[in-house]
């Protein structure tokens, strides 16, 4: 599913973010990427999406190689995965329905497919009735699941969370985790960042920790590790 | 690309618009702007081409025959003068013509003259170009049996100077305000995109190809290029034909002539059209470009 082999990156202004990275992560696997701030995980995450170019390195995903991708393939790589981010990334202007679709307008799904789909998804993450609002009408917890629900609804093998409780408050965290573990029951690989301890703690999953652009520890079933 | 996802740009095209709001507004209104200054000034400049093109055409050289050349020279003359490179045609007017002329342009009281024609033959010369004019007029007087060359010198040099001015200034202004409006308008779209460039990059994240979020700005572009057409070809149409049906009120002169309004009004109103779309696609599609490199 996911096969990184000695991938270094360092940026153009000199700051190396990974040091030689070598991981593998299965199809279903539930993967935590733990580690203190500035220690590599974002870039570790970016690499994930082509957010990021490794310096150095094989990179596959999706049994996709992306070491030669051509720019023109990106798009297509993007549409495999479900990407969810910290701070939404929503588009303001349009609403929770219409932001979903976007995802499939990217593919030329058709219309009734499409609101099909939308529906099925919004059911999944609880917000089918708020279907007409738009972002910022939402509490943050809602719009974390509106984003949860762009990044599934192509029914991706993968999905990547950037600190996805990281804006949220801890009633909230563990409704957004409940929703995690659910796409994750159905198949789906889950690889997320993440500073919470308690949430690493309680749900028992495997733990990637990196710390100055190398992974550290790699436990199935492991711990936070870190004190805050 | 699909229908479907044809129709899909269009209708985000279209949504955009109204989303937008006072830029948009600010949008039409430049482009309304420059297209009322353009408008009006391409139909004044092509109204007053028309009409220098018309008196270039109605200079004539009248040569005027000496009273003492029979027919025979006045035949060879006649010859002579369309041996010249530059001349068009030559019509031969006889003194009687010559007078029928005069008593229609200035009054019957000329009449008088019927008894005994104090006037010449004369020969009624063309030229291929207008400009060409002053010179045939010498070359003519310089043939035998010539009385006298006649082409009103003055107001045909000043005519042809003026004209030639007149339209290298025409053609500097609207090529001016063409590129002021163009600089205008990417400015104004460029800053409805600006706002949105963190939109374009989440739509990339989404796995949309850089074609796919061009599209609705495209079509944007052309929409408002557009709207901002419609203010300046209504005034067009309703304007020209008001000052169309007034002229001829003052015109008494009878050198006004007009550019009739069918085809005239429409064909600019085309041109408008068109103008207004490209510089709004042109805009946009400036714009967007910088910000696909997400």
């Amino acid at each position: 599913m996911i096969l990184m082999k000695d991938i270094y990156k360092t940026y153009d202004n000199g700051v190396t973010a990974l040091n030689g990275i070598n991981v593998e992560i299965d199809q279903g696997e539930f993967v935590y990427v733990v580690g203190p701030s500035g220690a590599g995980k974002s870039t570790f995450i970016k690499l994930m999406y082509r957010e990021v170019k490794p310096s150095k390195g094989k990179l596959i995903i999706n049994n996709k190689d992306l070491t030669d991708l051509k720019e023109k393939e990106v798009p297509l790589l993007r549409r495999q995965i479900g990407v969810i981010f910290q701070d939404f990334k929503l588009l303001s202007r349009l609403t929770v329905y219409e932001n979903i679709a976007f995802a499939l307008e990217v593919i030329n799904e058709s219309p009734r497919n499409i609101r099909k789909r939308v529906m099925d998804v919004l059911e999944l993450v609880g917000l089918k009735n708020k279907a007409r609002f738009i972002p910022s009408e939402l509490s943050g917890g809602e719009q974390q699941r509106v984003s949860i629900a762009r990044a599934i609804v192509n029914h991706p093998k993968l999905v990547i969370a950037d600190e996805p409780t990281g804006n949220l408050d801890p009633d909230t965290s563990w409704e957004i985790m409940k929703v995690f573990e659910e796409i994750n029951a159905r198949g789906t690989t889950i690889v997320m960042a993440t500073h919470s301890k308690e949430i690493v703690n309680t749900i028992k999953r495997r733990v990637i920790a990196i710390e100055d652009g190398r992974i550290v520890r790699d436990q199935h079933r492991g711990d936070y590790g870190y004190e805050i | 690309m699909k229908f479907r996802t044809l129709k899909r740009h269009l209708r985000e095209g279209i949504k955009n618009i109204f989303r937008n709001g006072w830029m948009t507004v600010a949008s039409v209104g430049a482009v309304t702007m420059t297209l009322v200054l353009v408008g009006s000034f391409l139909a004044l400049m092509l109204n007053l081409n028309h009409m220098a093109e018309k008196i270039e055409d109605d200079v004539v050289v009248k040569a005027l025959i000496d009273t003492t050349a029979d027919d025979s020279q006045i035949k060879v003359l006649g010859d002579e003068i369309e041996q010249i490179a530059e001349v068009d045609s030559v019509v031969f007017s006889s003194k009687d013509e010559e007078l029928d002329n005069l008593i229609e342009g200035l009054g019957d009281s000329w009449r008088l003259f019927e008894q005994e024609n104090p006037l010449n033959h004369a020969y009624i010369i063309k030229a291929t170009d207008p400009q060409n004019t002053s010179s045939i007029a010498q070359k003519v007087a310089s043939l035998s049996n010539v009385d006298e060359v006649t082409y009103g010198e003055e107001v045909v040099q000043n005519l042809f100077k003026f004209n030639n001015y007149a339209r290298n200034i025409g053609i500097v202004l609207i090529l001016g305000l063409v590129l002021t409006a163009i600089f205008l308008i990417s400015n104004t779209i460029k800053l409805t995109i600006m706002a949105r460039s963190k939109e374009i990059g989440i739509m990339k994240l989404v796995g949309a190809t850089n074609g796919f979020i061009r599209w609705p700005f495209f079509i944007e572009g052309m929409l408002l290029g557009i709207l901002g057409s419609i203010i300046p070809i209504v005034g067009i149409l309703v304007g020209y034909k008001f000052f169309e049906n007034n002229i001829q009120q003052i015109n008494t002169i009878g050198f006004v002539e007009l550019l009739p309004y069918n085809p005239f009004a429409w064909q600019l109103s085309a041109i408008l059209l068109a103008t207004g779309a490209l510089i709004g696609i042109w805009g946009t599609v400036m714009s967007v470009r910088k910000f696909l490199k997400v």
